[in-house]
């Protein structure tokens, strides 16, 4: 299982084929309590850096973009109701939407832990 | 309640407890002051025999609180007394002009002749107020020198979307539909990408320099024949003007786009900036931000756009026209391509307010209203600069000052923290969290309104604020606001779990608690 960040603050959990996406630990606490998020619809498509969903909290809206190019295959239907999983759990029950990368070579181009950790400082 | 004819309570109404504070009641919601088995007047029983409304008669409560008139005007008044306003002091909210709004303004706005005047009245009876209207029109061309002027938008983001739409319309004209992209720099107003993206523009951000203005090789970068155009907020929201705005305008019309500019900041340059000179096709101007009329709850906001040359032809209807001796307003044009965006002409309140003010200062006075207004930015910023951090150091601001939280670094007080203590201290606080390039950001706009006196006051406040932050106080403001009629609101509840609706059961019980 590996887990790769983008300069954005996405994570994506790679589990078999299928990609878990949401933010990092430090992209929530930096927006401070979520109110909302608006996700993709499955079966959508994006490239990689399309908008693919929306956050809203206390702060700011921030969109989310696609950390690879494919295609949605689920989304978080709790979120709708509980918007602050993102803020309690981002990698666990916080996650946003599936993906399906088209090109999975994209994936070597983000950062892995270590990178991204270098990142936030 | 019941009440006579009058309006003179003839009967105790139900007993609710107001908890009273010193002067600053605690007020309850209306439905928790009235009771729904009185209204405001109790007419005598009438007999009726069959009525005549063909059984269109009402068969369910009205379900309206029952209160006579004075329990309604003293539930407001009372209301208006927890508001803080520009009138009860300084209220530094950045990128909101919240400049003083002149007495005599409003006594222009309701002389007779204005405040009665009726939008269907016929043209011959309102001459005066179309007058006033073209009046208007000729000083925000002359203070923009533009081509023409749309009054009618209703609000500055109102005005936005009117320009925006003109851009496009002007592109199809041009058989240039195809142009889909609108480029929005990071530091451009929050409305901006909303405004392209409701017009079903995608949006292209422009990353901020690390002097937080806009470099045109980035704009020139993000250029392409798919860019409508780019809408650049300028002052910028850091407060900065745009050296390069010029050349970006160049660059951005060499590429076939149009240049729509955000006015809001428009009171830091008005009288010494001339935005057509700039290259701008199009800008809103916030007649309740740079030409002092209300606010919100005192009057409606106004935000007339003034056009380039390439765009005058895609101006809305309605526009005044000279016929004679008199003005007309022209209200049908074949084949024009906007047609009208208000039921009306606007606001005509606020026409006359703004004409008001500008007729009082004169242009060589809203010159000076903006250099004072920039002056004293500038004096906030070299009073707190040594204590609070300046991302954008050096370079002197505009009408208003950025600061980040990195000042707050290590104190366990964040912005919000620090924004809800100066309220204890009776000022409102500055805009918080905006705009999203720095950190924690504070934006400070005083205004050309506020005395050395009160300037110097706020400053006091905001350095022994940062020291008390840094002496290890953060109860001060992780609990503040501590002297205000409510406590620290939970904004996330709020917006989680919105209460929209006031029900029976539920009101009582919390009004029980």
């Amino acid at each position: 299982m590996t887990t790769r960040f983008t300069k954005d603050h996405e994570y994506i959990r790679m589990e078999g084929e299928i990609g878990v996406v949401g933010i990092s630990t430090y992209a929530q606490e930096q927006l401070g309590d979520i109110v909302f998020v608006e996700l993709p619809s499955v079966g959508q498509t994006f490239a990689k850096g399309d908008e693919a969903a929306v956050v809203e909290s206390v702060k700011a809206a921030s969109e989310i973009y696609a950390p690879v190019s494919g295609t949605v295959t689920e989304v978080n239907e709790a979120l709708a109701g509980e918007p602050g999983l993102v803020n309690t759990a981002p990698g666990a029950e916080g996650w946003m939407f599936k993906i399906r990368p088209s090109d999975p070579s994209e994936l070597e181009g983000l950062m892995d832990e270590a990178a991204y950790g270098a990142l936030i400082g | 309640m019941s009440m006579n004819k009058e309006g003179r309570p003839t009967a105790a109404g139900a007993v609710t407890a107001i908890r009273t504070a010193a002067l600053l009641p605690d007020e309850p919601l209306l439905f928790e002051i009235g009771d729904r088995e009185h209204s405001g007047v109790d007419l005598p029983e009438v007999e009726i025999g069959e009525d005549r409304l063909g059984g269109f008669g009402r068969r369910t409560s009205l379900d309206l609180a029952g209160l006579t008139e004075p329990e309604a005007m003293r539930h407001y008044v009372r209301l208006s007394r927890l508001n803080m306003s520009i009138d009860a002091g300084m209220y530094p909210l950045g990128s909101c002009t919240m400049k003083h709004n002149p007495r005599l303004n409003e006594r222009m706005a309701r002389l007779p002749g204005f405040a009665d005047v009726h939008p269907l009245q016929p043209v011959s009876t309102v001459q005066g107020a179309l007058a006033v209207m073209q009046q208007l029109s000729d000083w925000l061309m002359t203070l923009t020198n533009t081509a023409a002027v749309a009054l009618s938008p209703k609000a500055g983001a109102h005005g936005e979307l009117l320009g925006m739409m003109a851009i496009k319309a002007a592109q199809e004209a041009r058989g240039e539909g195809h142009r889909r992209v609108v480029l929005v720099p990071e530091s451009a107003h929050g409305t901006n990408p909303a405004t392209a993206a409701f017009l079903g523009y995608s949006v292209r951000s422009i990353d901020a320099r690390a002097d937080g203005t806009v470099d045109v090789e980035a704009v020139k970068a993000a250029l392409g024949p798919d860019v409508a155009g780019i809408m650049l907020t300028n002052p910028n929201t850091c407060g900065l003007f745009e050296p390069q705005v010029i050349e970006i305008a160049d660059a951005v019309h060499a590429a076939g786009g149009f240049f729509y500019c955000d006015g809001a900041n428009f009171n830091a340059i008005m009288g010494v900036v001339r935005p057509g000179d700039l290259g701008i096709d199009a800008m809103h101007i916030n007649l309740h931000k740079t030409f002092s009329t209300p606010h919100g709850g005192g009057g409606p906001g106004a935000g007339p756009v003034v056009l380039s040359e390439a765009l005058a032809p895609f101006a809305p209807l309605p526009f005044l026209r000279r016929n004679g001796d008199g003005l007309e307003l022209v209200e049908h044009v074949e084949g024009e391509a906007l047609g009208r965006i208000t039921a009306f002409h606007g606001q005509m309140g606020m026409y006359v307010r703004a004409l008001t003010y500008m007729l009082s200062h004169g242009g060589d006075g809203l010159a000076q209203a903006a250099k004072d207004a920039v002056l004293n930015a500038n004096y906030i910023k070299a009073r707190l600069e040594g204590t609070f951090s300046a991302p954008f150091g050096g370079q002197p601001c505009m009408h208003e000052v950025l600061f980040d939280d990195s000042f707050l670094e290590g104190t366990g007080v964040t912005t919000l923290d620090f924004a809800k203590a100066l309220i204890d201290e009776g000022f409102h606080p500055m805009t918080m969290y905006f705009p999203l390039v720095v950190h924690g950001a504070m934006l400070i706009e005083p205004t050309e309104s506020e005395s050395l006196q009160t300037l110097d006051r706020f400053c006091d406040v905001m350095l022994e604020l940062a020291s008390a932050a840094r002496a290890g106080d953060a109860e001060r403001f992780t609990a503040a606001p501590h002297a205000a009629p409510r406590r620290r609101l939970d904004e996330t509840r709020a917006a989680r779990q919105p209460v929209l609706k006031w029900e029976e059961a539920e009101g009582r019980a919390e009004a029980a608690e």
